[in-house]
């Protein structure tokens, strides 16, 4: 897991099988200091995240796993809102 | 495994069930010489020992974390496995 900041969202009327539901948020991942470590990535929402929320997210396989259903073309989702990082 | 300090913490109220009650720490992964390098991830303390400063073992593979708590379905890539009390290089 990683820490993001959400910067905004992005609609993609057009889509494969399986994301039909799917909410997409464009996510700055962080580290611990809130430095940027990459570019910006669409990240499926599985917790009613908003732009401008720091959120905690999964990447790769475990990303579809925190998806309905399990098995989609995703590699970033949401998996929780963070309210502190205390280092 | 990959050898880690820990930072702190973080708090999510907010968050799949399957993160209930699990305990989130911010990890910095280090080098042989225990030196910072590359960038601070967060990993779920399967030890419910590790804290602030503490040198920790990280498995970073979803399978394996998955086996290790049973979970079948969990989406957890990360899982501290081990606080160490030492590490002898050369």
């Amino acid at each position: 897991m990683y820490l993001g900041r959400v910067v905004g969202t992005v609609v993609a009327t057009r889509r494969v099988e399986g994301l039909e539901g799917a909410r997409f948020l464009l996510v700055q991942p962080l580290d611990h200091a809130h430095r940027s470590t990459g570019p910006a990535e669409v990240a499926v929402d599985r917790v009613s995240a908003s732009p401008g929320t720091l959120v905690l997210l999964e990447g790769s396989r475990e990303a579809a796993l925190a998806c309905e259903p399990t098995f989609v073309p995703v590699d970033a989702a949401i998996v929780g809102l963070v309210d502190e990082v205390d280092v | 495994m990959n050898l880690c300090r820990v930072l702190g913490t973080v708090v999510a109220t907010e968050k799949l069930p399957i993160f209930e009650g699990r305990k989130l720490l911010v990890v910095q992964p280090l080098d042989e010489l225990q030196q910072p390098q590359g960038k601070s991830y967060v990993a779920i303390d399967h030890t419910s020992c590790a804290g602030k400063g503490d040198v920790v073992l990280v498995m970073n593979e979803g399978g394996g974390v998955r086996m290790t708590l049973k979970e079948p379905a969990a989406p957890i890539r990360s899982l501290i496995v081990g606080v160490v009390d030492a590490v002898d290089v050369g």
